[in-house]
């Protein structure tokens, strides 16, 4: 039954201990992943773009032509600026500016960072809860496992939004809410983190339980090493492979929730926005149309998230040797 | 069968005792719900003999025994916000998620199965690219952006549709409906096709799956070889045996577009009851959440086992195994 329940293929994993770095480089740019990679060019399009994002994201205030968040910058008059190709564009707003006459590219560059940051930490936060999970489940066993996928069976019956939404509600009631705008991340990143732990404890509990029964482990055993040092140090990273597939797909879903929430207005606040928050105060102008406000940073969005899709998908494939 | 059921009942009780020692927690515990109820100038006094009243000194397995047996019977006491009874404002917003919801449900399943059909048939037909490439766009879009865009589009630019609300309803008893109307039925075109897309795309693309899965089979083969039309080994053969699972993900999505709705409702300012979940979350509306987390786990539990059900009735082969399993038991 554990067997049945592993359902994604395990990678096989090329032994990496003891090899030098520069030698994981060359195995790596030789090696076929690197390969299909190379000749697949909508993954080649999909990695440039959302390296590119990533970048800009990290070097917002060198990249971005203004400081959306310094006040004294600001101008009223320069609010509501259409984009340059229309007939009032300002050469100085390249796609226009928004309703406190904040400069457009450079909010939704500093939208993508804090997008790219609260999703980054949120996923971070469910791999170690997952992962952390799935590894005493599958290497405990027994009751502890038992309850362990009990509850990830009752979370996985609700969808993540849901999880999230309620999780955020319960946050926002425990702190006061002249708080609220100061732990506006932490609160999104642990309800979006806690939302997703489920995949990543089945996947590790069912890779787990297979690695437990490998005579490597019990010999670990039979030399006397700590049971928790077994787990750590010599099944875990036996365990880590499909993680990483799992993560790539659930950043994209990460930045969607957060995107999601904020939108809904329980989550980043509108001094300093995020993708969702952008678009939440653009739809407000859609309709006196201003359409940009809302379509650019939704169109980043969408883009982000389409990229780091097709990335996580070629992943998959490239890392199942089934497919090959 | 019966040994099946029973293990599935009880797994449900289970789950909506521990959605509802989650909802009794958060009631209790997030805040104080005496803080809520009255005003600043209540006396010290007053709120004790207030928290007396309401029980909320007894012990707690009792407390939680009165909170589950009052849900059990539709009470989610009274809103912080709105000072008004919970079951009464779920009552009013209830037709507008489930007509919504099944519109979507209904859409997604008319669209997405004859696509599915179409692109497993036709694998390498230019149209079957064109349904996946925007399939994939589908699945990447949040459905929030979709609403915008669509609003952008059709109310904005064009004009043609209402962006908001749910146009004129006519009261059927205590059930409202927007499908008698034909400004009701305007009003639900963007927000039911935003709701659906996401899983029309799903299920189109798990027929497709399944279609090629099945059309590789050797009965298929064989009833080729039988001189049979195309017609009936592709409708007859072939799509039944994908249903299985498109029932179980159908099913199961039918939850996920209750929920979902939070979403699209906030977008086209639905008046039905994910809005008023959004609102209770902004505002630390309790007895709300609680509510509206308890029906909607109640729905999903009650699904779950609809689902497991049909299997039984769609897939014969689970009525002769669990047979032969009593037999022999």
């Amino acid at each position: 039954m554990a067997m049945a329940e592993q359902t994604t293929p395990k990678p096989v994993q090329a032994p990496k201990g003891g090899a030098a770095a520069g030698g994981a480089m060359a195995r790596f740019f030789d090696g076929d992943v690197w390969h299909s990679f190379k000749n697949s060019p909508i993954t080649v399009v999909a990695a440039v773009v959302t390296v590119t994002i990533f970048l800009a994201a990290l070097f917002a205030p060198i990249v971005s032509p203004h400081d959306p968040y310094d006040l004294m910058l600001l101008d009223v008059m320069d609010s509501f600026m259409p984009p340059v190709w229309e007939a009032d564009g300002d050469p100085r707003f390249l796609i226009g500016t928004d309703d406190q006459g904040r400069d457009m590219l450079s909010t939704i560059i500093y939208g993508s960072r804090a997008s790219l940051f609260i999703g980054f930490a949120s996923v971070l936060l469910s791999i170690v809860l997952g992962v952390g999970l799935g590894l005493v489940s599958g290497f405990r066993g027994g009751m502890v496992d038992a309850f362990i996928m009990r509850v990830a069976e009752i979370q996985l019956s609700f969808p993540t939004i849901l999880i999230a939404l309620l999780i955020n509600g319960v946050l926002r009631g425990v702190f006061p809410v002249e708080q609220q705008a100061d732990v506006a991340y932490a609160v999104l990143i642990l309800s979006i983190g806690v939302s997703g732990w489920v995949q990543y404890a089945r996947t590790v509990r069912g890779s787990t339980m297979v690695e437990r029964s490998k005579e490597y482990v019990q010999a670990a055993h039979v030399i006397g090493i700590h049971p928790t040092l077994i787990a750590l140090r010599h099944i875990l990273p036996n365990v880590m492979g499909p993680v990483l597939v799992i993560a790539t797909i659930h950043l994209a879903v990460a930045v969607i929730s957060e995107a999601t929430l904020s939108f809904l207005g329980v989550g980043v606040p509108p001094t300093e926005p995020s993708l969702g928050t952008l678009i939440r105060i653009g739809n407000d102008f859609l309709f006196s149309g201003e359409w940009w406000i809302a379509i650019f940073p939704g169109a980043a969005l969408a883009i982000l998230v389409l990229a780091v899709n097709l990335l996580g998908d070629w992943l998959r494939d490239a890392l199942n040797p089934k497919l090959r | 069968m019966a040994a099946f059921i029973v293990r599935r009942l009880i797994q449900s009780v289970f789950v909506m005792f521990f959605v509802a020692l989650v909802a009794f927690s958060l009631f209790r515990y997030v805040g104080d719900p005496i803080n809520q109820m009255v005003g600043v100038e209540t006396s010290l006094k007053e709120r004790d003999a207030l928290r007396e009243r309401l029980g909320l000194n007894d012990p707690m397995p009792e407390q939680f025994w009165r909170f589950i047996s009052s849900a059990a019977v539709g009470d989610f006491g009274i809103s912080y916000q709105h000072k008004r009874p919970v079951s009464e404002m779920i009552a009013l917003r209830l037709p507008a998620t489930l007509e919504l919801s099944l519109i979507s449900a209904i859409l997604s399943l008319a669209i997405g199965v004859p696509m599915g059909v179409y692109t497993g048939l036709h694998r390498d037909g230019l149209l079957s690219k064109v349904f996946m490439t925007v399939s994939l766009v589908g699945i990447s879009l949040p459905t929030f952006l979709i609403g915008i865009l669509m609003i952008y589009l059709f109310a904005v630019k064009m004009t043609i549709l209402p962006s908001f609300g749910r146009g004129e309803v006519i009261q059927l008893g205590w059930w409202s409906t927007g499908l008698l109307t034909t400004s009701g039925l305007k009003a639900l075109i963007m927000p039911s096709i935003t709701l659906g897309l996401f899983q029309l795309t799903l299920i189109m693309r798990l027929v497709r799956s399944e279609m090629l899965e099945v059309l590789r089979t050797d009965y298929i083969k064989f009833a080729r070889a039988r001189g049979l039309s195309n017609r009936a080994v592709h409708f007859g053969h072939a799509l039944k045996n994908t249903m299985v699972p498109v029932i179980t993900i159908t099913g199961l999505q039918l939850g996920s577009i209750i929920a979902f709705a939070i979403i699209t409702e906030t977008v086209f300012q639905w008046p039905g009851m994910g809005k008023l979940f959004i609102l209770a979350i902004e505002n630390v509306d309790i007895p709300i959440m609680a509510a509206y987390l308890l029906m909607i786990a109640l729905f999903f539990v009650i699904i779950n086992l609809v689902v497991d059900l049909l299997y039984y009735a769609v897939d014969p082969r689970l009525r002769i195994e669990s047979g032969t399993a009593h037999g022999h038991g």
